[in-house]
């Protein structure tokens, strides 16, 4: 995926283990980052029900009282955050009758209320489950395949954001995307 | 003394003068020594210079070549080519020599002389072939080393060949030879002790003096370098690794063996050995040097009254000779699955006759096996051959290497994943960063030019080569050419710097890491280049600072955002003043170094007085929660969503 993301043209892509080995987090780089795009996907593998930690740092410093939220903190007003997350669990387990117990939006809700508190947009998260199987079975190769589409779906404002927002999750097959070669 | 000068100058100024040019036209070095040597042999026959004494000197470069060619090759990887040294080496003489000599008889000759011309141009040309190869990079492939397989057995097979020919000797030519014989005797037997011995007592010797050779090798060259090296005089190595080929050569004379084999030996020896790259640059020019005078020995015995007078049988044996070899090469290569270009290469590299056509030649007609009138016409084909081969290596160049680039292109992705690192200079700080390598699986080539140090670390088994790497021909050696990073970790710093400026200058894609000595020395680094450039006491000063800190008490992740800061800003600084600095103007004369120095210091001060926004350091920031009024803000906000 990350693969993906670094080749499409149109896209910055942020590797942030890579940019910040020892986690000290260049926050002006970052919010300048934010600045200049309309749409932050965050694309994380769910450890512990939750981002990587330097995701979770990178929030701590970059989504700054006076700049993401707070008195002054309108910087990133009108703009839309969305995830694209690999769980390890099939989709079966993320519910009430299953051994995750919740659905997967309930452990995203710290981000939705991030976005929230930020005046983005929560766009619904773009989902792989059962990731574990996915190599063995193809659905990583269409997972991948999709997410290359999504990429140039927003890029190219054919990405339908309401059309979305009916579900919880998009997977693959359930792309509300119009036209081009998705 | 003025006839050594007279002939020095000659031979120099031919060389230089032919070389580049013959290389500027692709053509290769050996080529352009060849053709310096048609362009002055008029002057030489009108001085009356002994051409072949000359050459018979000149064939020390040979040697030389091959002790260089056994540094290459350590010992395990000699083994590993068992299979193509006799095969694809043994084939290949045995079947040339079978339809040369086929076709001699078929042309009249009587079988003893057929076989003679037979093992005469069944060997190809070791000093053209392999200085090619070199020089074209070729060595390390396919194509290269079965060349060199084939080569090398050559090169042995000479031995038992030079046994062998006085058994064919004709009756009617021996009273002719006898003269000869005598002649011969005064050169070579002198020193020889084999002719008086008898044959178990000559095997004895001949296994003691290899066992010598390898002993010596193994055990006594490095407390011989040792013993040099104290000396702290760079010549005396070159004159300790010329001392070691000539002694190894004279006493393979000596046992009667070639030196040529000798000297390999010995090579193959000490290729495991540290001052192999120092052993390899010492001997290198004269190598070249020699080689350049034997080539220039060949062009110049061309006997161009005999090819005039005779063009078209010469020619025609010449172009015969070239393409039976090819044929039967490509034969082989085809059996031994030797595919794509390096087949080509194989096939026409080797399709030559050689100078050992020349060592045999003379010395069948001292055996009385060929007539006179017949070697003089084989040796012009075996030079009018050997110059040839520049030519065919030009249309491997040109027509057939092309239509494969591709493919051995990916090919060389591949391989070249992890490329090679040489650490110069194996200290304290060197060390540790070639054991991080190492651990890594990073090949490296470590250069260090202390003997004690070396000796401590070969018994820690860490391979390090003996060397200044101040020298562009040890760089060369340690393969620089190939590297893709130096680490420049040598104490003295104007050598580090001056190391930096050569490698930017002639090596631009190698990446360099430098190791600074202090503030200045970094200034100097990058005005020569370097852009990766580690302070060496800076990152343990850090780590003492953040000691201190949380010593008096400063909570241990403050400590740490405290030296983040302070290496955050000061790496501002220091590009900042490396860009204004100017090594030629003393810095005090330096305006712009003297004013952003000025400015950073004020910020120094101003810092020093707890006013800590002076730096004002991205770590600083922080997660902050949100004030009451944001609170309110927020949950009038969310009310008035929901209303």
């Amino acid at each position: 995926m990350a693969n993906v993301a670094s080749q499409l043209r149109g896209i910055t892509y942020v590797d942030l283990y890579s940019d910040y080995p020892r986690f000290d987090i260049d926050v002006d780089v970052e919010q300048q980052r934010l600045l200049d795009h309309d749409v932050v996907l965050l694309q994380f593998p769910m450890f512990w029900y939750s981002t990587p930690s330097i995701l979770k740092e990178w929030q701590d410093l970059v989504l700054e009282h006076g700049f993401a939220y707070g008195g002054g903190g309108d910087k990133l007003v009108g703009k839309c955050m969305q995830l694209a997350i690999t769980a390890a669990g099939p989709d079966e387990a993320y519910s009430a009758g299953g051994y995750q117990h919740w659905p997967i939006r309930d452990f995203l809700r710290p981000l939705e209320q991030t976005a929230r508190l930020c005046s983005m947009r929560f766009a619904t998260p773009y989902v792989l489950y059962g990731s574990l199987k996915a190599p063995s079975d193809g659905r990583l190769e269409s997972h991948v395949e999709g997410y290359r589409g999504l990429l140039k779906a927003i890029r190219d404002d054919r990405y339908d954001w309401d059309a979305a927002d009916g579900s919880e999750v998009v997977e693959y097959d359930s792309m509300p995307v119009s036209g081009g070669d998705a | 003394m003025d006839g050594f000068l007279l002939l020095a100058f000659l031979f120099l100024i031919a060389g230089v003068i032919a070389v580049p040019i013959a290389s500027r036209l692709g053509l290769g070095s050996v080529l352009g020594y060849l053709l310096a040597g048609i362009a002055i042999s008029p002057i030489l026959g009108w001085l009356h210079v002994d051409v072949v004494s000359i050459q018979h000197f000149a064939e020390f470069g040979v040697v030389m070549m091959l002790f260089l060619v056994g540094l290459e090759l350590e010992p395990r990887m000699l083994w590993e080519m068992r299979s193509r040294l006799l095969g694809l080496g043994g084939l290949q003489v045995v079947i040339t020599v079978i339809f040369i000599m086929g076709i001699a008889m078929a042309l009249g000759q009587p079988w003893s002389i057929a076989l003679a011309i037979g093992l005469v141009f069944s060997l190809s040309s070791t000093a053209i072939v392999l200085q090619t190869l070199n020089e074209k990079g070729l060595m390390k492939c396919d194509g290269g080393q079965s060349s060199f397989s084939v080569l090398l057995f050559q090169d042995i097979a000479v031995i038992p060949m030079l046994a062998f020919i006085p058994l064919l000797a004709l009756p009617e030519l021996q009273d002719l030879a006898a003269s000869a014989h005598v002649a011969d005797d005064d050169g070579h037997a002198s020193l020889s002790l084999v002719d008086r011995v008898t044959g178990w007592q000559r095997a004895l010797l001949t296994i003691g003096a290899i066992a010598f050779v390898v002993v010596v090798g193994s055990y006594l060259t490095r407390p011989i370098f040792r013993f040099i090296a104290m000396a702290q005089l760079r010549e005396l190595f070159t004159a300790f690794a010329l001392l070691m080929v000539i002694a190894i050569a004279l006493l393979m004379v000596v046992v009667g063996l070639s030196p040529a084999l000798g000297t390999f030996l010995a090579g193959v020896v000490l290729a495991n050995s540290e001052y192999r790259h120092e052993l390899e640059s010492d001997v290198d020019p004269f190598k070249g040097l020699l080689l350049g005078v034997f080539f220039i020995t060949v062009g110049a015995a061309i006997r161009f009254d005999l090819l005039i007078a005779d063009w078209p049988v010469i020619i025609g044996m010449t172009l015969g000779l070239i393409v039976l070899k090819a044929v039967v090469l490509y034969a082989l290569a085809r059996v031994f699955r030797i595919g794509g270009s390096d087949r080509w290469l194989f096939t026409l590299g080797l399709a030559q006759a050689g100078e050992f056509g020349f060592v045999l030649l003379s010395f069948t007609v001292a055996s009385a096996v060929i007539p006179v009138a017949i070697a003089d016409q084989l040796l012009l084909v075996v030079a009018l051959s050997m110059l040839l081969t520049p030519v065919l290596f030009i249309v491997f160049d040109k027509l057939i290497a092309p239509r494969f680039v591709e493919a051995q292109e990916q090919q060389a992705d591949d391989i070249d994943e992890i490329g090679d690192v040489i650490v110069a200079g194996h200290g304290r700080f060197g060390g540790i960063i070639n054991r991080i390598l190492l651990s890594a699986g990073v090949k490296t080539v470590v250069l260090d030019y202390r003997s004690e140090q070396l000796d401590v670390l070969r018994a820690f088994g860490i391979k390090v080569f003996f060397g200044d790497a101040m020298r562009p021909d040890l760089l060369h050696a340690a393969g620089i050419d190939e590297a893709k990073i130096l680490v420049v970790a040598i104490d003295d710093k104007e050598h580090a710097t001056e190391l930096v400026r050569y490698v930017t200058k002639h090596y631009p894609e190698v990446y360099i890491v430098a190791r600074a000595i202090d503030r200045h020395h970094v200034y100097e680094l990058y005005n020569a280049g370097a852009r990766d450039i580690i302070r060496e006491t800076f990152d343990s000063s850090l780590r003492a600072g953040r000691s201190a800190l949380e010593a008096l008490g400063f909570h241990a992740y403050d400590a740490e955002r405290q030296i983040r800061g302070f290496v955050l800003n000061d790496r501002e600084q220091m590009f900042a003043l490396a860009s204004s600095y100017d090594p030629d103007v003393p810095a005090h004369e330096n305006e712009e170094y003297v004013r952003r120095t000025k400015e950073y210091l004020d910020r120094y001060t101003e810092a020093m007085k707890g006013n800590a926004a002076a730096f004002g350091s991205r770590l600083d920031r922080g997660w902050v929660p949100p004030t009451l009024d944001d609170v309110d803000a927020v949950v009038a906000k969310d009310s008035e969503a929901r209303d």
